[in-house]
């Protein structure tokens, strides 16, 4: 069973380290994983993506192209990125910033309003935390238990931050268990 | 136990755990963690970490490092590697042994900073002048760089040569897990009997040289290091295969790519297309022997080198193939990367052309 990811957004959104907490839990789970970031010439404010495979398998292509989940946190990569998404796969969307209604009926489309939820945690930077509970919620592709244990780890020179990150993992997480 | 890593940091941990222990570079995206890890593991290990003024003393550096006997690396990519060409060949004149990591970025010129495969003429051909070559590895994964890179050294010192270990901007940057061998003990390794170390005074002169004015002396030293080459092809060439055996179509790719590849033979394999992947590790030397074997299997149609580049190592290919079969080819240039399903249907459209 394989699981293909892509998450895009503006460079400063978090888009890499949510990838990665992807990938730091796919190894918590003994599972395969490859994590490609685009490390192209982008900067602050321009466009930053990178794709994660996670696997039962050893896997072979990195590259994704037909993904089962996209994550967007930018309007340009709702453009970009939304036509990736294969049938029956997921496209979650941070409405905060997309407000564009956007219909497609072969996928499952999540928006939720992240940059709002996160400030209720008391960080915008929390956004990327409510899309991977989102994406966790929906997917089920690991255990809460499993997040909050990368959590605490990648953390844990930040301990004050941690219970503002779980809180924004846990409202994205119940968002996305109801679609 | 396995940790997630990202490819050149694991590959600077295999070398320091390899035996290196002097590492001289100089920055240039996208290979600049190798740099950046070294800077600080080159101190917890008692070695010796030197940011160079420039690419050109950066290698001459690992020159003379080499000459004294120490395990020495440098990493660069393209524009940087073109700058180290001279110093290279002074190396292989010279009968040294070093590591030498290319994360190979689009070009010519400065190019672009994204993956590319389009080094591989330098890296395999020679690339400074002179008769020469490196032994070159293509690794795939980041795991299989890391083995590579762990076992770089022995086989550097072995053969007195350069090894170079051709990537490309994505396995520098890609992360996976990785199992990370043990530290290899520094003592344990093979005296330098050669090595202008200040030992063996008073023995037989040790001298360190790639000039050789007088005629037969020099060709000598050519045919030295040819032989060096033979000893390579018959005993370190190393390729993977997979599904060739009833394949019709056969992919030939390196690197990163042979994964894209792979994905690609699984994609054609489940719409009943009889498709295959050889996988060349060592690029020097090239698995000519088996290729040229493949090449008689009746039932194979044609092969495709499929390659970030214009079409290079398709050379190699066809010289190993002799004719025998038709070779075609697949390419993506500027640092774009092509899908699984851009090879499913460039060989499908091949197909039907053929």
């Amino acid at each position: 069973m394989e699981n293909k990811v892509i998450i895009a957004g503006f460079g400063g959104q978090g888009v890499l380290s949510l990838g990665q907490l992807i990938a730091y839990a796919s190894i918590e789970e003994q599972k395969e994983v490859t994590w490609l970031p685009s490390y192209g010439p982008e900067m602050r404010g321009g466009t930053s993506n990178c794709s994660i495979v996670i696997s039962d398998k050893i896997i072979a292509s990195p590259i994704v192209d037909r993904a089962d989940c996209v994550i967007v946190m930018n309007r340009p990569s709702l453009e970009k990125f939304s036509p990736k998404v294969k049938d029956g796969g997921i496209l979650i969307i941070n409405s905060s910033l997309i407000p564009d209604s956007y219909e497609r009926s072969d996928i499952c489309v999540i928006k939720i309003k992240a940059n709002d939820f996160a400030e209720e945690t008391g960080s915008i930077k929390n956004a990327n935390l409510v899309m991977l509970g989102a994406f966790v919620g929906k997917s089920g592709v690991f255990s809460v238990e499993t997040i909050s244990k990368v959590i605490d780890e990648k953390f844990s020179g930040k301990p004050k931050l941690i219970p503002g990150i779980k809180e924004a993992f846990k409202i994205g997480y119940e968002i996305g268990q109801k679609y | 136990m396995k940790q997630l890593m990202k490819g050149n940091e694991a590959i600077a941990e295999a070398a320091v755990r390899g035996g290196c222990r002097a590492f001289f570079g100089y920055p240039i995206t996208p290979q600049n963690e190798i740099p950046e890890y070294m800077s600080f593991r080159m101190s917890e290990v008692g070695g010796v970490f030197l940011q160079a003024e420039s690419e050109i003393a950066a290698i001459n550096m690992v020159y003379g490092a080499a000459g004294s006997g120490a395990r020495a690396m440098t990493s660069s990519s393209s524009p940087g590697i073109s700058l180290k060409q001279e110093g290279i060949s002074y190396i292989c004149g010279a009968d040294l042994p070093c590591v030498i990591v290319n994360m190979v970025r689009g070009g010519p010129g400065l190019g672009g900073i994204l993956p590319a495969q389009s080094d591989y003429f330098q890296a395999v051909k020679g690339g400074g002048h002179g008769d020469y070559h490196m032994l070159v590895y293509g690794p795939s994964t980041v795991q299989e760089a890391v083995n590579i890179m762990y076992n770089a050294f022995d086989k550097a010192d072995k053969y007195r040569l350069p090894v170079m270990l051709l990537g490309d901007g994505m396995l520098g940057q890609i992360m996976e897990a990785v199992e990370l061998p043990e530290m290899k003990d520094i003592n344990s390794f093979p005296k330098k009997k050669w090595a202008t170390d200040g030992s063996g005074i008073g023995a037989e002169r040790r001298v360190i040289n790639s000039l050789f004015i007088d005629p037969d002396s020099l060709e000598k030293q050519n045919y030295n290091l040819f032989s060096k080459y033979e000893l390579l092809k018959r005993d370190e060439t190393q390729y993977e295969e997979y599904m060739i055996e009833d394949a019709e179509y056969i992919l030939v790719a390196y690197g990163t790519v042979a994964r894209v590849c792979r994905s690609a033979v699984d994609i054609l394999r489940g719409r009943g297309i009889k498709a295959g992947l050889f996988r060349p590790i060592t690029l020097f030397p090239y698995p000519t022997d088996r290729l040229f074997k493949i090449a008689d299997k009746e039932e194979l149609k044609f092969f495709i080198s499929v390659e970030l580049s214009m079409g290079q190592m398709i050379e190699d290919l066809k010289l190993a193939v002799n004719g025998k079969k038709k070779v075609n080819f697949f390419g993506k240039v500027g640092g774009n990367v092509m899908s699984p399903e851009d090879i499913v249907d460039n060989l499908i459209s091949k197909i039907e052309e053929n």
